[in-house]
C-alpha cells in the first residue's frame, strides 16, 4: 500500500538499527522518552524494540489524551451526562475509562445517552437532530484535537445552533514536558517529539529543550521507520555532543505549526490558571478552557459540575507510568488486577497508553536482531 | 467495568481482587531456561523481575473468568475477550456438559448402534442468530449470511451439513418485500450448500423492540467416521493455513453503514464452505482443526488454538492476505484486519508434512484460491500468539478487548 509500506520496509529498519548500533558508545546508557502515545502504539505494534541494541531503552511519556484525564473529569463528565436534558458525545477512546463509578460504557449500557463520535462535528448532527436536548461534547486532547473542537464551536456559533456545549478539558503539551524535565526522579537523553501535535504547534516551542536543558529533540512521524529515524537522529546529536530541535517529519510538520489551526483555538479557548493531570498533579497554564465570548458553549458554565478532585485507586501507578519512572510491567497491579478488559488506570485504556500497549502487544519474551545485538563491541 | 454500583465502594474493582493480585505480585518462583534463538536473532535479557511479570499475568490468565460488568455491553458481543468471558463464566458454567465443554463450533453428538457393538452415527448440531446491520450489503445480505453461517459451523467440525431450522424475529412494520428478499437469498443459500431448511419458527415484536428482522438458524450434519477435528489437537510443528483474504465482510459491513465516509470497493465475503472443507479433509484427513474466522477474526482463533492445545502461535504478517481495499480501510479506521470478521474464510491447523497438500487442495476449489500458510504452531511461549510484523519486529496478538463496532453477522 503506498505511503504505508514505504515506511515500514525492513530492509531499511535493518540498515538503521546497523547505525544506531555503530553510535553506541561501550558503557553508555541512552534513555529516550517518546513524548506521544501514538509513538507508544507504533513502537509495540511493529516491535520496534527487537530493532534497538541494549543500551537503548525508551521511555513512555505523557502524550496520551485519555491516559492524562484525571478520575474528577470523569466524574465531572458522568454528571453532566447523568442529566436527563443532556446527550454526552465522546470520542471511542474515553468510553472505557473508568470513574469512580464505571465507565461511559457502564453508563451507556445503564441507559445514560452517550454517544460516540468519529467527529466532534458529527454532534453538531446530533444536536440539529434533537433541538431539545443539549448535546455537550466530551473534548479531550492535546493540541492535536483541540482545533476540531474549535472549529465545531464556530460551527455551531455560525449555524446560530443553542443547543451545543463543550465539556473542554484540552491539555497541552509543553507544560507536561517542563514537568518531565524539573522531575528529579527521570534521567533522560533525549525526546522524541510529538508528531501530530507539532503539526499544529511546529518545532519552536520545543527549543527551551535544546537550549536550557541540552537535551535534543528530534519531532518524528508515526510509522516506524520514522520513529528508528529519529532514534538515529538522537544518537547522532549525541555523539556529535550538539542539542537541537531537528524535523524528522517535515513531510507533514511545518516549522511554524499551523497557524490557522493555533488562530482557532485562540479565538475559542484560553489557558486555565491550572489543571490536573493524572499522575503528574497540577500544573499550570496546562489546559485550555472555553473563552468568555463563548460561555453559552460552555458546559462547565451551563451546569453545575461538581469539580471534586478524586484520588486515583490506591493500587494505581499511572503517575508514575506516564512520567516514566515505571515501566508498565513495574506497576504492582500492572496485568493481574489491571488489564484492558477491567482497567484500573487510564493507561490500560488507550490503544496509546503504554500500558494497555505493553499487555497487548509486548507482553512476551522477544528477540533482537543481530544489527543491535553488535552494538557497543568494538 | 466495575461491580461497583452507586453508593457502593467507588473506584475499584473488588478490593479482594486486587489483594489477590498484589499477594501474588510478592509471590517469588523461577522461571524456564530460554533457548538460544536461530538466525542470529538474540533473546532480549528480560530480568527475571519482568520474568516473573509475565509469569504472573500467564496465571491470572489462566484464572476462570468473571463477568465483573452488571449489565450487559457491547462488547459482550463483539466476539473479544468480553464474549469468551461471558460465554465461560455464564452459559458454560450453567450447562456445563462434556459435548458443550470444547467450545467448538458444533457439538458433536455420538449415536449407540442398536444392535451390536460397531460405533453409530456421529451428528454435528449447532445454532447461530444473525442481527447484522444493515440487513443488505454488497455482497450478501442477512438471509445468506444466516444460511451459511450455519453450514460452515457444520463444516468446519468436519461435519456434512443437511438440515437447518430457520426462526425469524420480525418488527412490526417490516417491509414484506425485504422478508421475501431475505428468503429467497436463503433458499439459493440453503441450495447452493446442498441443504434443506425443515423446520423454523416466526414471531413479530412491536415497533422499536427489534430492528427489522433477526435469524436465528441451527442445523445438524453428519461427521465422517474418521475424522477427529478440535483446536485443542494442535501440536508444535502444525501449519496454519487461512484459506483466503481476510476481513472482507466486517470492513463491508463497517463501510455500508454509511457512518465512516469511507467508500471502497469492497464485497462480503460471505459463501458456504462444505465444499472446500470436502477437498481439504479428501486430500489431507490428518487435519488437526477447522475454525471459521467470524466475530473476532483470525486473531481469535489463533488465540484459541493457543489456548487450547497450551502451544504458542507464531504467524508472519507478511504471509497473511489481506486486499488492498480491506487494509487500507484498517489503516484510516485504526483497526487491525486479524480482528475483522469473515464469513466465507477458514483457518485450518494441519500437520507440517501436510502444509502443501493442504495447500495445494484448497487452491483447487475456487473458495480457496487464495489459500497461504500463514505461520507455525511452536513450543515456545504456550498460550500466547505472536506476530512477526511487515517491518520486521515482534508482537503479541491478543484477544480483542472492547469492540465498539458491533453487529456485524
Amino acid at each position: 500500500m503506498r505511503f504505508v509500506d514505504e515506511f515500514r520496509d525492513a530492509d531499511k529498519a535493518h540498515a538503521l538499527a546497523a547505525k544506531i548500533a555503530a553510535l553506541c558508545a561501550p558503557g553508555r546508557e541512552y534513555k529516550f522518552m517518546e513524548v506521544c502515545g501514538g509513538h507508544t502504539h507504533t513502537i509495540y505494534k511493529h516491535g520496534l524494540e527487537d530493532y534497538l541494541p541494549e543500551a537503548v531503552t525508551l521511555v513512555h511519556g505523557p502524550g496520551c489524551p485519555v491516559c492524562v484525564i484525571p478520575m474528577g473529569r470523569v466524574d465531572d463528565a458522568m454528571h453532566l451526562a447523568a442529566n436527563p436534558d443532556v446527550i454526552m458525545t465522546s470520542f471511542g477512546d474515553m468510553m472505557r475509562v473508568p470513574g469512580s463509578h464505571g465507565s461511559f460504557f457502564d453508563a451507556k449500557a445503564a441507559g445514560t445517552d452517550i454517544r460516540m463520535v468519529y467527529s466532534p462535528l458529527d454532534s453538531l448532527k446530533i444536536a440539529r437532530q434533537n433541538p431539545d436536548k443539549q448535546v455537550v461534547f466530551m473534548a479531550i486532547g492535546f493540541e492535536t484535537t483541540a482545533p476540531s473542537t474549535a472549529m465545531t464551536m464556530l460551527r455551531a456559533a455560525a449555524e446560530g445552533l443553542a443547543n451545543f456545549s463543550v465539556f473542554c478539558n484540552h491539555v497541552t503539551i509543553i507544560p507536561a514536558i517542563k514537568a518531565i524535565l524539573d522531575s528529579p526522579d527521570l534521567r533522560l537523553d533525549g525526546f522524541i517529539g510529538p508528531g501530530h501535535v507539532s503539526t499544529v504547534i511546529g518545532c519552536r516551542p520545543y527549543e527551551f529543550i535544546a537550549s536550557d536543558y541540552r537535551k535534543p529533540v528530534v519531532v518524528a512521524g508515526f510509522e516506524p521507520l520514522d520513529i528508528l529515524q529519529s532514534i538515529y537522529q538522537l544518537m547522532l546529536q549525541l555523539a556529535e555532543g550538539r542539542s537541537a530541535v531537528e524535523n524528522q517529519y517535515a513531510r507533514v510538520v511545518p516549522w511554524d505549526g499551523n497557524v490557522v489551526a493555533l488562530k482557532v483555538i485562540g479565538q475559542t479557548m484560553e489557558l486555565r490558571p491550572y489543571f490536573e493531570w493524572r499522575g503528574l498533579g497540577f500544573i499550570s497554564h496546562s489546559a485550555l478552557r472555553v473563552r468568555d465570548d463563548f460561555a453559552s458553549m460552555d458546559a462547565e458554565r451551563l451546569f453545575s459540575v461538581p469539580g471534586v478532585r478524586v484520588a486515583d485507586p490506591k493500587a494505581c501507578q499511572c503517575g508514575e507510568v506516564l512520567k516514566g519512572v515505571l515501566k508498565p510491567w513495574e506497576c504492582k497491579v500492572f496485568g493481574t488486577a489491571c488489564t484492558p478488559e477491567t482497567p484500573i488506570g487510564t493507561c490500560m485504556v488507550s490503544p496509546e497508553g503504554a500500558c494497555a500497549a505493553y499487555y497487548n502487544y509486548g507482553r512476551m519474551n522477544r528477540d533482537r536482531v543481530p544489527e543491535a545485538v553488535r552494538a557497543g563491541r568494538p | 467495568m466495575t461491580a461497583a454500583g452507586p453508593g457502593a465502594e467507588p473506584a475499584q474493582p473488588g478490593p479482594g481482587w486486587i489483594a489477590d493480585a498484589l499477594r501474588e505480585h510478592g509471590h517469588d518462583h523461577g522461571h524456564a531456561e530460554r533457548p538460544e534463538h536461530p538466525d542470529g536473532r538474540q533473546r532480549l535479557p528480560v530480568t527475571g523481575r519482568e520474568q516473573q511479570v509475565l509469569d504472573r499475568i500467564d496465571r491470572a490468565r489462566r484464572r476462570p473468568p468473571r463477568v465483573r460488568e452488571e449489565r450487559i455491553t457491547m462488547s459482550h458481543g463483539a466476539g473479544g475477550k468480553a464474549t469468551q468471558t461471558l460465554i465461560e463464566a455464564v452459559f458454560l458454567d450453567a450447562f456445563r456438559n462434556p459435548l458443550l465443554e470444547p467450545l467448538e463450533d458444533a457439538a458433536e453428538l455420538r449415536f449407540p448402534v442398536a444392535a451390536g457393538d460397531g460405533a453409530g452415527p456421529r451428528l454435528a448440531l449447532t445454532t447461530d442468530s444473525y442481527v447484522v446491520s444493515p440487513l443488505f450489503f454488497p455482497g450478501g445480505n442477512i438471509g445468506d449470511l444466516a444460511v451459511n453461517g450455519t453450514v460452515n459451523d457444520l463444516s468446519v467440525s468436519g461435519a456434512t451439513p443437511a438440515y437447518l431450522t430457520a426462526g425469524f424475529i420480525l418488527e412490526e412494520g417490516f417491509p414484506v418485500a425485504d422478508l421475501m428478499r431475505v428468503v429467497d437469498s436463503m433458499r439459493a443459500a440453503a441450495a447452493a450448500a446442498g441443504v434443506c431448511v425443515v423446520t423454523g419458527d416466526t414471531k413479530v415484536v412491536q415497533r422499536g423492540k427489534a430492528d427489522g428482522c433477526y435469524i436465528n438458524t441451527a442445523g445438524v450434519g453428519l461427521i465422517a467416521r474418521d475424522v477427529t477435528l478440535g483446536v485443542a489437537n494442535a501440536k508444535p510443528g502444525d501449519a496454519i493455513i487461512v484459506s483466503g483474504p481476510i476481513g472482507d465482510h466486517g470492513i463491508t459491513i463497517m463501510l455500508a453503514r454509511g457512518e465512516l465516509g469511507i467508500e471502497a470497493d469492497v464485497r462480503s465475503d460471505t459463501a458456504p464452505l462444505n465444499g472446500l472443507v470436502a477437498e481439504l479433509l479428501r486430500a489431507v484427513p490428518a487435519v488437526r482443526a477447522m475454525r471459521d474466522a467470524t466475530r473476532g477474526g483470525v486473531a481469535t482463533i489463533l488465540n484459541e488454538i493457543a489456548r487450547a492445545a497450551d502451544v504458542g502461535v507464531m504467524v508472519s504478517e507478511d504471509d497473511i492476505p489481506v486486499r488492498p481495499e480491506v487494509r487500507g480501510a484498517s489503516e484510516l479506521l485504526g483497526i487491525d484486519p486479524m480482528y475483522v470478521a469473515c464469513e466465507g474464510r477458514l483457518v485450518a491447523v494441519v500437520p507440517g508434512e501436510s502444509a502443501d497438500a493442504a495447500l495445494a487442495a484448497l487452491r483447487a476449489h475456487p473458495l480457496g484460491a487464495e489459500s497461504a500458510v500463514i505461520g507455525e504452531v511452536v513450543a515456545e511461549q504456550p498460550g500466547i500468539v505472536r506476530l512477526k510484523t511487515a517491518f520486521g519486529g515482534t508482537r503479541i496478538v491478543d484477544l480483542l478487548v472492547g469492540d465498539p463496532l458491533p453487529r456485524i453477522c
